[in-house]
């Protein structure tokens, strides 16, 4: 009797979870199937699910008309770029926060995050400018550069909590035996954070990919990523619902692939020191 | 040998020197429209002629093309050196020193050819700042076959009385047919520039000549309850959310009875390709109440130099080539009459082939003569513009107006609450401003 209650249980949150992830996943799957309809029946009223024309022909538009490959080279250089010197900066910074903390860590800590609290578009202009002086803009360093400051602070508190879960006793042991502070970042430390350290990435590199307010304002066409190459087909006059859906599904596809393939990291990751 | 050397020394740096001098690259920024997704794609003739010439397109939805070219422009950034940019924006850059005059258009551009109303529109203290790509007004378009069927005739110059009446007798919503399709989304180039046109049919005007809001008058009222309570008679369902493409697609589906929007949606609802309606769509001028203004706009997209570009030579030659007659035939040799843009040329309209193909071609170029920037309202105005005012602070007071006029087509203010807000907001800006006191 109790097995069978376990057993429907287990089907209904088994079922409810299907179901709520489907519910997550509906807009990308909207998207999808929109791309393969044409303009006209992608604005149908009622929507026709599945039993509509497929056509490959906005696909076909698509690659025409823009340089996919271009665009997609550089969101790969700017968002990889951005995500590694970000790492690079923050496991120093939240190795020591997380290991020697002072009685103002706290504070840096709620200093960086402040960095976050303003919308971009109140320091569009000086950075606009100070791009222009340097000659920065429509450059992938400086798309580059731009949204490494702009992800630090969130990559530093990722890491930071994630630090914070690994035992001090372990870096003092390797510290007894005279690991120096650099192997002890990379022998000790660093694997034993692997999964924090994966999820960071991934995450990161995510929001850089999908970042769409510095990259379409600082770039015109040299180091425009996929943000510039999906804003470029929507229309004021006249119908692009299709169109627009084919360009996003390129957009996304390398980076739901990837996500696709690290899940177990990232869950790992999310997940880390939920439980001691 | 020096003799040697020194020759090759210098052939060599010719030989280096030849393909810098004859790289120039434009930057042009442009929306997605299909016209300007046609010139894009015809560029290859452009730099035939110009082989010293390469062009890069930077394409990008209208209101994030807006703030980056704004942005740029303000900074003198020297991003672009082409920039696709309304009717709205070129008196106003015009007067910052934004722009750079054209005066080099070259001989045969024929600038008198251009249509009046559109040329006065791009044009400063007598001088052309921007080149019209194509041009628009808006009309009528209705469906013929609905309106034999309910024994109605419509007029060429229609009243609203007809239209309101026409509308409710057309709508069928048990077919899902409606029997009139208008923007209700806010936004001040979206609604507002339907209800703004609307208004100036029906009297009202934005501002009196001092600068005083108007939307206490009982011109702003009598347009704004007429919308509302056609909409919600003859409207189809969320209208409050509908702006130009979805009411396309409504047209386009069979859903409207009638659509008063742009002219250049005339050549999709009569495209067999993407209408179901193509053989069945009449053409009328926008409607009026008999006080001289029609509810018509007027609007261009146009191609002008931003004062930061430092290769306004070849700009300008671009310019010249993309809105010249000689680009017009070009696209009707490769895509036919029926695709070249309309509504900048006087001799367009008077082109037979053009007129074969273009059913709507008699009432576009009406509707763009029958608006007039300069006066664009039945009483005095101290703006420019016929859908909007043509000063800086127009995009954010026509934004806040729109939104609260969506929201009294959704049913969630009156309009008489629409109206007191709208006052209220416009008056709050333009006090902000220093217009008025």
């Amino acid at each position: 009797m109790a097995r069978m209650a376990t057993t429907r249980r287990v089907a209904i949150s088994t079922a409810a979870a299907w179901l709520f992830g489907f519910l997550i996943f509906f807009p990308i799957l909207w998207m999808g199937l929109a791309s393969f309809k044409t303009e006209l029946e992608a604005f149908a009223v009622p929507p026709s699910f599945l039993f509509f024309h497929w056509t490959m022909e906005n696909y076909a538009t698509v690659q025409e008309r823009s340089d996919y490959l271009h665009h997609a080279m550089n969101s790969i250089i700017i968002a990889g770029g951005s995500t590694l010197i970000a790492l690079l900066i923050a496991i120093p910074a939240a190795w020591s926060m997380a290991f020697s903390p002072t009685k103002r860590t706290k504070d840096v800590l709620l200093w960086m995050l402040s960095t976050k609290m303003m919308p971009p578009v109140g320091v569009l202009v000086p950075i606009y400018l100070i791009y222009k002086s340097f000659g920065l803009l429509d450059s992938r360093i400086g798309l580059v550069f731009i949204l490494c400051l702009g992800n630090l602070p969130i990559v530093i508190w990722m890491l930071f909590t994630y630090f914070k879960e690994i035992p001090r006793d372990i870096l003092e042991a390797a510290r007894m035996d005279g690991a120096t502070i650099g192997r002890e970042l990379i022998y000790v430390l660093t694997p034993m954070a692997i999964p924090g350290l994966a999820s960071t990435l991934l995450l990161n590199l995510i929001l850089a990919w999908n970042e769409a307010f510095w990259t379409l304002n600082l770039s015109t066409s040299s180091a425009a990523p996929l943000t510039t190459f999906i804003a470029s087909y929507s229309s004021p006059e006249g119908l692009f619902w299709a169109k627009l859906s084919a360009a996003s599904t390129l957009a996304i596809a390398p980076i739901l692939v990837l996500g696709w393939f690290s899940q177990k990291q990232l869950v790992r990751g999310l997940t880390f020191g939920a439980v001691k | 040998m020096k003799h040697v050397l020194g020759a090759v020394c210098g052939a060599s740096c010719l030989l280096l020197a030849v393909p810098a001098m004859a790289e120039t690259t434009l930057t042009i920024a442009t929306v997605n429209n299909g016209d300007m997704i046609r010139m894009q794609g015809l560029t290859g003739e452009f730099t035939k002629k110009n082989p010293d010439i390469t062009v890069k397109w930077v394409t990008l939805e209208e209101n994030v093309l807006r703030q980056r070219v704004t942005t740029d422009i303000a900074t003198k950034g020297g991003q672009f050196d082409v920039l696709t940019i309304g009717t709205y924006e070129v008196p106003i850059w015009a007067k910052k020193g934004w722009l750079v005059p054209l005066a080099n258009l070259g001989a045969d551009y024929d600038v008198a050819d251009l249509l009046p109303k559109i040329k006065d529109a791009v044009s400063f203290d007598g001088k052309l700042y921007a080149a019209p790509f194509y041009g628009e007004s808006s009309m009528v378009m209705y469906r013929t076959d609905l309106f034999e069927k309910a024994g109605l005739k419509m007029p060429e110059k229609p009243t609203w009385d007809f239209v309101v009446d026409a509308a409710k007798k057309l709508t069928d919503k048990s077919a899902g047919v409606y029997g009139i399709c208008l923007r209700g989304k806010a936004g001040w180039g979206e609604n507002m520039a339907f209800l703004s046109a609307m208004a100036n049919s029906y009297g009202a005007r934005w501002f009196d000549e001092k600068w005083e809001p108007q939307f206490n008058t009982p011109e702003w009222k009598a347009t704004l309850t007429t919308y509302v309570n056609l909409m919600k008679e003859a409207g189809p369902p969320g209208a409050s959310s509908n702006g130009f493409n979805e009411n396309l697609a409504l047209f386009n589906a069979g859903k409207c009875a009638m659509w008063i929007d742009a002219t250049v949606a005339a050549s999709f609802v009569t495209n067999p390709k993407d209408s179901m309606v193509a053989d069945k769509v009449g053409f009328a001028l926008a409607p009026n109440t008999g006080l001289g203004k029609n509810a018509n706009w007027l609007w261009a997209w146009n191609l002008a130099i931003p004062a930061g570009s430092k290769k306004t030579e070849a700009a300008e030659k671009f310019i010249a080539w993309a809105t010249s007659k000689d680009y017009t035939k070009l696209v009707a040799s490769k895509e036919g009459w029926a695709n070249v843009p309309p509504g900048t040329r006087t001799s367009l309209y008077q082109n037979p082939d053009y007129l074969k193909v273009a059913p709507f071609a008699k009432l576009t170029l009406a509707s763009i003569d029958a608006a007039d920037p300069n006066k664009p309202t039945v009483k005095p105005v101290p703006y420019v513009g016929v859908q909007y005012a043509a000063i800086p602070e127009f995009q954010g007071i026509g934004t806040q107006v729109g939104q609260q006029f969506s929201a009294a087509l959704a049913g969630s203010t009156t309009v008489d609450a629409a109206l007191s807000a709208a006052q209220s907001a416009t008056e709050r800006e333009m006090k902000r401003a220093g217009y008025i006191k």
